[in-house]
């Protein structure tokens, strides 16, 4: 008997020994992995996503707002398994169970954060969930910033719109900090500054129990707002500009010349931001990229023309520099000038006796046809690289063209041949190879009455504030005066190209400018729009001390002198008017 | 021994110094410590963490503690030779308990367990194990000594006292209680003695039948039964479904470590990610808070008592005392392995409770009558006659 009891006593140390040693296991052994699984269990992660900056134009008005949008996240391991479950979550928020499958496998997420299934829902969709939630563990309600482009299409090549992380941007390691259910600048300075604008996230840690039910926070790591943003736009100046254009394509851009703020930069037709905030609906994409007039493209700094007889500015300075001509030199114009081939003046009937002021007031093209006989086209391009043409600007927003100027080398790596002088002639008047952005034209205008100094142009008050001049033209004094003197004629005198530019208001300075777009054709009023040619106008004002230049662009919009000098000249008074009363009208001398 | 037990002219003669002084006082002091440490653990596994209020577990085990303590001084002072006389009756009565609870039962979590008694609940299958360790202790003592149990009784006791209860508590159903009143029964056979040609033709038969019967008893089964048996072999294969039960204990076991978490520290239980956490499921949430150090300090308590109870076995004054000691030992060894076995992912889940720490009165009453059962013997154990 005493032995039987004996093995039993035995059978009992041993099972107690198995069952230890199987403790030892999980407590010890794999103590630490249990502890993960253990913490992965209750433990979540939720992202506290910071309001973003808020836009303003330079006068402290808001462009944007931020809007609550609720959108349905979902933490990735609490998606139900079995297609029953899904099928009913799918039901609940209105997605195909495939739809949703296809969601989880496609976008990118760390362990337990969440995903977000379904944006911008209504309140009603809110209250459903909500009241579902303890069915569907992991489903959360997430409170998305949302924005408002308070003046639609203005400005909205500038703005920019904010959107979801894309699939790129989910995997690219430079948005590793960026919570993936945020929206971020996916355009212009809300791209560009996006790092500013988006703040930064905080986290909640919380404890969840088997239900998903919020136990208790464990750590909190509060948002970090995003920085404001002042713009040096002036808002009420490029709606005007924006006004101007409006059934019209084509783009202004308007600067301070003695620092390079960007006062205006239109470009017509423009788009609503606010369509793509929460993801752009195909039917509104496929509208703005099937539009012929590419609403999408910027013009103000992509498109790129010839910049017609408004580059005449730069080849009298750079004549008068290099000592071809004074301000008496004097040529006669028949309407023609035969170097090698007829080369025409716009003026068939010629405009006579023609000294430098007459030239750039009457625009006359023989003038500087004489010029070009006696000019290399290397120290002309050394010019109009020194006022910035043929490079992008380097204004803060992407896709910039940066145009052309040519030069005998340019010429023989692309074409493979030599640099006529004849072509000089085609380029001293601002046609042939040359091109140029909306922008780097009102650059150039700005640099011109500035005496030479070469500003980048700036969105960001911040960016530019302080900022140096990255170049200096050498231009004599005396020959900066002599060309703005010749500029204010170009509006002021009867015979003026740019007269209707003329202002009671202010004394507005310019010059206008025609891109031939085809050859031969008469060009009267009854030529059908697509042979128009395109219509320049830089301006400026006040003549005697510049605070603002203008360069307005308008695609097939005819003569310079027709339809671009009046909108410069409505823009300027625009402004003039703006500063009276903003800022007591220190700035108005006619 | 032969003629029946000895039975004295006056069971209720209970206060009796000596009977005072062989009191093992050991072996209550650690059934109550380890009782307390599950009043512990369940105020912990059912702490609110968002509701305000605290469901009343705690204070319903404390009840029923107190009741158990009374029931155990009650049952040890009352001669256990009485239980052995009327050993036959009683268990007539438990059986018509079986059938009534068929009758009359209040069903909960699929079985039909309960037999309602207004203020509370009570399970007719839990004291029913007492009762057949009482009966077959009783019927063993009639066997000679060195002989071994032959073919006919072994026939006779499997038929009178083992077929009929459990085909009953398999009705509830009640797997967990019939598969251990069959594990007792083999283990008391065992220990009483049997011969070795039964043995062996038992095991032939066994491992020829195997297919056959274990086919038999699969179908048997109710799908849940099967579930849990499968989860067992593989709880990965369904980690949300059935595999769940076991994964969590394994994870709240694991996620303790060597300190544990720490009193009141754990999480598993009260955020509700295992299940059945302050009943079957009890010793994952104590291992989870006091860690493997904890863990064997409540094995050795254990342990103590199971020794404690061989003791009094080879120390009984007669064979039935011996027998009925034996059988409650085995009784509560079975349920300790059986069910930390279940927590441990070791036994497949199949609802049975750790003896004195898991939250439920029937089960903790029964364990303290068993207990008080090896107290009855023990603080007899000296030749009293009066």
């Amino acid at each position: 008997m005493e032995k039987r009891i004996d093995i039993a006593l035995y059978i009992v140390v041993l099972i107690s020994g198995i069952m230890i040693f199987r403790l030892w296991n999980l407590q010890i052994l794999k103590g630490n992995e249990y502890k993960k699984i253990d913490e992965r269990n209750r433990l979540r992660v939720l992202n506290i996503l910071p309001p973003r900056g808020i836009i303003y134009d330079r006068n402290n008005r808001a462009l944007v707002k931020n809007v609550p949008s609720f959108d349905i996240t979902v933490v990735k391991e609490d998606i139900p398994k079995d297609p029953e479950t899904l099928d009913e979550l799918g039901r609940l928020i209105g997605m195909k169970k495939e739809e949703i499958v296809a969601m989880i496998e496609r976008k990118p997420v760390k362990p337990f954060e969440s995903l977000t299934l379904k944006e911008d829902v209504s309140f009603a969709e809110v209250a459903k969930v909500e009241a579902r939630k303890v069915d569907f563990p992991g489903l959360q309600i997430n409170v998305v910033g949302g924005r408002e482009y308070m003046y639609g299409h203005s400005a909205s090549h500038v703005l920019g719109y904010i959107g979801n992380l894309s699939i790129e941007q989910l995997r690219d390691p430079h948005y590793s900090d960026v919570p993936p259910e945020s929206v971020i600048g996916q355009f212009g300075i809300e791209k560009i500054y996006d790092r500013n604008l988006r703040g930064i996230a905080g986290k909640k840690v919380i404890e969840v129990d088997v239900m998903g039910r919020i136990m208790q926070v464990v750590r909190i790591q509060r948002p970090i707002k995003g920085q404001n943003i002042r713009l040096t736009i002036d808002i009420n100046l490029q709606v005007e500009a924006e006004k101007r254009l409006r059934d019209k394509t084509g783009a202004v851009v308007a600067l301070v010349p003695d620092t390079g703020e960007v006062l205006v930069l239109a470009s017509s037709p423009a788009f609503d931001p606010n369509l793509f905030v929460r993801g752009i609906r195909s039917r509104d994409w496929k509208k703005l990229i099937s539009d012929r007039r590419k609403p999408l493209l910027n013009r103000a700094i992509q498109s790129q023309y010839p910049p017609g007889s408004t580059f005449k500015i730069i080849t009298a300075i750079t004549a008068l520099e290099e000592g071809l001509v004074s301000e008496n030199t004097e040529y006669y114009c028949n309407g023609s000038l035969y170097f090698g081939r007829v080369f025409r003046c716009w003026k068939w009937a010629g405009h006579e006796h023609v000294q430098l002021q007459k030239a750039l007031v009457e625009s006359c093209d023989v003038y500087f046809y004489e010029i070009a006989k006696e000019l290399d086209i290397d120290t002309l391009a050394q010019y109009a690289f020194g006022y910035g043409l043929g490079r992008p600007t380097g204004v803060e927003l992407e896709g910039e063209a940066k145009g052309i100027v040519p030069t005998s080398g340019w010429k023989r790596e692309t074409r493979k041949d030599r640099w006529y002088t004849g072509e000089t002639l085609n380029t001293v008047i601002g046609q042939g190879y040359l091109s140029t952005t909306p922008i780097q034209m009102a650059r150039v205008m700005a640099t011109i009455v500035n005496g030479g100094k070469l500003y980048r142009p700036y969105l960001f008050m911040e960016s530019g504030s302080g900022a140096k001049a990255e170049g200096v033209v050498k231009i004599r004094p005396e020959n900066t005066e002599l060309i703005k003197k010749a500029l204010s004629g170009v509006v002021k005198d009867k015979k003026g190209t740019g007269r209707h530019a003329y202002s009671e208001l202010v004394s507005i300075g310019g010059k206008t400018g025609t891109t031939q777009v085809v050859g031969g054709i008469d060009r009267g009023d009854d030529v059908p729009d697509k042979y128009k040619d395109h219509a320049w106008f830089l301006g400026y004002a006040p003549a005697d001390r510049p605070s603002i230049a203008v360069a307005v662009f308008i695609e097939h919009g005819g003569q310079g002198s027709l339809s671009a000098a009046p909108i410069a000249k409505d823009i300027i008074e625009a402004y003039f008017k703006g500063m009276n009363n903003n800022e007591g009208g220190a700035f108005l001398s006619p | 021994m032969k003629g029946g037990p000895f039975c004295p002219r006056d069971p209720f003669i209970m206060i009796d110094r000596r009977l005072i002084n062989n009191f093992d006082w050991s072996i209550l002091l650690v059934a109550l410590i380890l009782s307390l440490i599950g009043v512990l653990t369940i105020y912990s596994a059912t702490r609110p963490v968002l509701d305000a209020v605290q469901k009343t577990f705690y204070m319903r085990q404390l009840y029923w503690i107190a009741l158990s303590l009374i029931s155990f001084f009650v049952l040890a002072s009352i001669d256990y030779r009485w239980f052995m006389k009327y050993a036959y009756l009683l268990f007539l009565i438990g059986v018509v308990l079986l059938v009534m609870v068929l009758i009359v039962g209040r069903k909960g979590m699929g079985a039909q367990r309960w037999i309602p008694l207004g203020f509370m609940s009570f399970q007719p299958s839990e004291f029913f194990k007492v009762l057949f360790i009482i009966t077959i202790s009783r019927y063993l003592s009639f066997m000679k000594p060195g002989e071994g149990i032959g073919f006919p009784e072994l026939v006779k006791m499997i038929t009178v006292f083992l077929a009929l209860p459990v085909v009953l508590i398999l009705r509830q159903p009640d797997l967990g209680t019939a598969l251990l009143l069959f594990f007792i029964f083999i283990l008391m056979v065992l220990a009483a003695g049997i011969r070795k040609k039964i043995i062996v033709t038992v095991l032939v038969i066994s491992i020829i039948s195997l297919p056959f019967a274990g086919k038999i008893l699969w179908d048997g089964l109710k799908d849940y039964q099967k579930l849990r048996i499968t989860a067992f072999i593989d709880p990965q294969a369904d980690p949300q479904g059935v595999g769940y039960h076991v994964n969590q204990s394994k994870i709240t076991v694991g996620s303790g470590g060597f300190w544990g978490k720490g009193y009141m520290k754990g999480t598993q239980g009260p955020y509700r990610f295992l299940p059945e956490n302050h009943t079957d499921f009890i010793f994952s949430i104590y291992a989870e808070e006091w860690g493997f150090a904890g863990s064997l300090v409540l094995f050795l308590m254990y342990f103590f008592i199971i020794w404690r109870g061989f003791d009094t076995a080879k120390k009984a004054r007669d064979t039935e005392g011996h027998f009925l000691v034996l059988g409650v030992t085995f009784m509560f060894s079975l349920y300790l392995f059986i069910n930390i076995g279940m927590t441990l992912g070791m036994v497949p889940v199949v609802g049975v409770p750790l003896p004195l720490m898991s939250y439920g009165g029937t089960a903790l009453l029964s364990n303290f009558l068993a207990l008080s059962m090896i107290e009855n013997v023990r603080m007899r154990r000296f030749a009293l006659y009066y």
